[in-house]
């Protein structure tokens, strides 16, 4: 379809920082919608187990969590609403899941797609975006999981289930801030490939994912607090299971730390992607 | 004058040279930082090691400022690291310009690698619409032009197949497809010809010059010079990352070759001599200008320049041809006609014109020599070496071929019945 002579592409060395260009993105949503399905294609193609994987990761880990911290290690007790350790430790998988393969695939994603990156043009913020889509899939399974669950341990959620979008958005908007910090940092320096790993597994335990966030003394809960997944982990355990709300304070904090996380992310991420091709 | 489809000023593109990156490691950041104080005690400014940053640099482009109207197709030849990817690498926005301007009229379609983005697991099916979607179609004009891609790659059967059990030609075929299938008014093509059978390469240059008459405009970087001359409506030379030559597709191709030293068409001696020398043999045609597509039939020759530093007397020049074995066929000097060569210092060039129709399609390598009473002073055995094609109306006239090296034009006259 040919455009009109006006339609001009001016090409410059540009200095400063760039602004995400929101339109071009949206011109480009068919090749984010494609990158993501091949991501997910891929990966269940050459995996053995196939999607099953989907299902048995996060039931395994809420297996593993419920029979060491649950039971030996006595947690099952400090849980104040009686709410089952199993259901408790696959409320919170939820989020954590997503988030936590959403940040790994992201901060590879730069580097595992050099060819795309070096041989044609596309806004490059789609790479970590479609990375973090993929992980969306899971989320899906992890979820249909959940109401299985739910239902076999008699667990009806109350009215605060409405407040789940939100904190379904919360979370892909934490990952993505992360992620793109990741991205960018990892494919600029290839030694930080290793750090997410080690990352992953820290910010776990700094997560209430195997414990209630109760058992953190209240003088450290303010610091606490500044996990932006503490507050998500909480809100998802309310909404679902009904378990006490997280402080309003905690959720404020969490979301404007992630906006300026993703804020930052992206344009340092914008001022980056201009000469990517070059060195990447 | 046709509406401006490409407008380039002063663009310049400068490239680190060996570490692609000032940091491949965050630690040497780290260590970077922590080592500034103390490089500051010992006077070693930032300013010391920017300076060396600096020798690093390159310019891999400058200086480039050209006009492209709407419907030409513009071939762009050089060396290997002339920049002629550069180039095409900012046109097509992978990479921004490190200094000048570019105007682009229209949408741009880059090709710049047949199959990129091809995942090996994915099915045929799968990888159009990932590779479509990556050359910048939408999913509604993948869908639009699908029968027409499976088409043009003869691949039907194999379409669910994933394209790692493709043969490497059928997998060419698919890719090719899906890149000719790509409208855009600007399309910037690397070296893609370069791929898959004659059969197939004729079908991809066919769909090229489809393209173009459309009224696109196409950037294409080639080895290929006779596609260039047969595609392309101007060219231009790039060397060492400037715009050498730009205009006729026949000129540009001269030019280039002109300027290789491992060209076969002509060949140029880099430093002077303090004897006399050959500094220059271009392979011509009957009106002199350099000629680059022999063909039997044709009128060749060869146009030498040499210098004589000091003066000299009683010199000697001799051309030898050799077939492809090496093994001379015939040699010609100037005393063959009774021309001697000047005695005065100077430089010089001389036209050796072979009779016509001489040579088959074969390969030749023509050597120079020059002496004098005593001594040989300058010899080149390869200066050029050149494959003659043949034409049909030529060497076809014998139906059983032709035997030697040369043909030799002799006269006979009309069977006449024996009495």
């Amino acid at each position: 379809m040919p455009l009109p002579d006006s339609v001009v592409l001016h090409l410059r060395a540009r200095r400063g920082f760039a602004a995400v260009d929101f339109s071009e993105l949206w011109r480009y949503s068919d090749l984010l919608w494609i990158l993501a399905a091949r991501d997910i294609k891929i990966r269940y193609k050459q995996a053995a187990l196939g999607a099953a994987w989907a299902v048995l990761q996060p039931l395994a880990a809420m297996v593993v969590f419920t029979v060491f911290f649950g039971y030996f290690a006595g947690l099952d007790a400090k849980i104040e609403s009686g709410v089952p350790y199993p259901l408790y430790a696959f409320c919170a998988l939820l989020p954590w899941q997503l988030f936590a393969h959403a940040i790994t695939s992201s901060s590879n994603s730069l580097v595992d797609n050099q060819n795309l990156i070096t041989k044609t043009y596309f806004p490059r913020l789609l790479i970590p975006f479609a990375a973090i889509i993929g992980g969306l899939m899971d989320f899906a399974i992890a979820f249909a999981i959940m109401i299985v669950l739910m239902a076999a341990y008699g667990v009806v959620p109350g009215w605060a289930l409405l407040s789940l979008p939100l904190l379904v958005v919360l979370t892909v908007l934490t990952a993505l801030s992360v992620g793109l910090w990741l991205a960018a940092l990892s494919a600029m320096y290839r030694d930080f490939r290793h750090t997410t790993g080690f990352l992953v597994q820290i910010w776990l335990f700094a997560t209430p994912v195997v414990y209630p966030s109760s058992i953190v003394p209240p003088q450290w809960q303010t610091l606490y607090g500044l996990n932006p997944m503490v507050g998500i982990v909480d809100g998802f355990r309310w909404a679902l299971l009904g378990t006490a709300p997280p402080a309003p304070s905690v959720i404020a904090v969490s979301a404007i730390e992630v906006i300026l996380l993703f804020i930052l992310g992206a344009i340092y991420f914008r001022r980056m992607e201009r000469t990517m091709a070059d060195w990447i | 004058m046709p509406a401006t489809a490409i407008r380039i000023s002063g663009l310049g593109k400068q490239y680190r040279t060996g570490q692609s990156m000032p940091h491949q490691r965050l630690t040497e950041v780290i260590t970077d930082l922590a080592m500034a104080p103390l490089n500051a005690l010992q006077g070693r400014s930032r300013d010391q090691d920017r300076r060396a940053d600096r020798a690093e640099m390159f310019w891999a482009l400058k200086d480039i400022s050209m006009e492209i109207g709407k419907g030409e197709i513009v071939g762009i030849i050089g060396r290997n690291g002339a920049g002629k990817s550069t180039l095409l690498k900012i046109l097509s926005r992978i990479t921004e310009p490190t200094i000048g301007d570019v105007w682009l009229h229209g949408r741009v379609g880059s090709l710049l690698e047949v199959g990129t983005g091809f995942h090996p697991d994915l099915s045929g099916r799968e990888n159009i619409f990932l590779n479509g979607a990556i050359l910048g179609m939408s999913r509604e004009e993948i869908r639009a032009r699908f029968d027409e891609i499976v088409a043009f790659s003869e691949i039907e059967r194999f379409l669910d197949t994933p394209v790692k059990r493709y043969s490497s030609g059928m997998y060419m075929r698919l890719a090719f497809s899906v890149a000719a299938h790509l409208q855009p008014e600007i399309l910037l093509v690397d070296e893609v010809l370069a791929v898959g059978d004659a059969q197939f390469q004729a079908k991809c240059l066919g769909k090229l010059s489809e393209v173009v008459e459309g009224g696109r405009t196409v950037l294409f970087v080639s080895h290929n010079l006779p596609a260039v001359e047969r595609l392309c409506t101007s060219a231009i030379v790039l060397r060492e990352g400037r715009i050498d030559f730009a205009g006729a597709p026949g000129k540009a191709i001269a030019t280039y070759l002109l300027s290789g030293r491992q060209s076969s068409y002509a060949w140029e001696r880099s430093a002077p001599q303090p004897q006399p020398h050959f500094r220059r043999a271009v392979l011509c045609q009957a009106d002199g200008a350099p000629c680059l597509s022999p063909t039997t039939g044709m009128q060749l020759g060869v146009r030498i320049s040499f210098s004589i530093p000091a003066a000299k007397r009683d010199l000697v020049i001799a051309v030898s041809v050799f077939n492809d074995m090496g093994h001379p066929i015939f040699s010609s000097s100037p005393l063959d006609v009774d021309l001697k060569l000047p005695e005065e210092s100077g430089e010089y060039s001389t036209t050796l014109m072979f009779p016509p129709a001489l040579f088959l399609a074969k390969r030749y390598t023509i050597g120079l020599s020059m002496y004098d009473a005593y001594q040989s002073l300058d010899h080149r055995a390869d200066a050029l070496s050149f494959e003659v094609t043949e034409t049909a109306n030529f060497g076809n006239r014998v139906p059983t071929g032709r035997i030697g090296d040369i043909q030799l034009a002799c006269s006979w006259s009309a069977a006449a019945r024996e009495p």
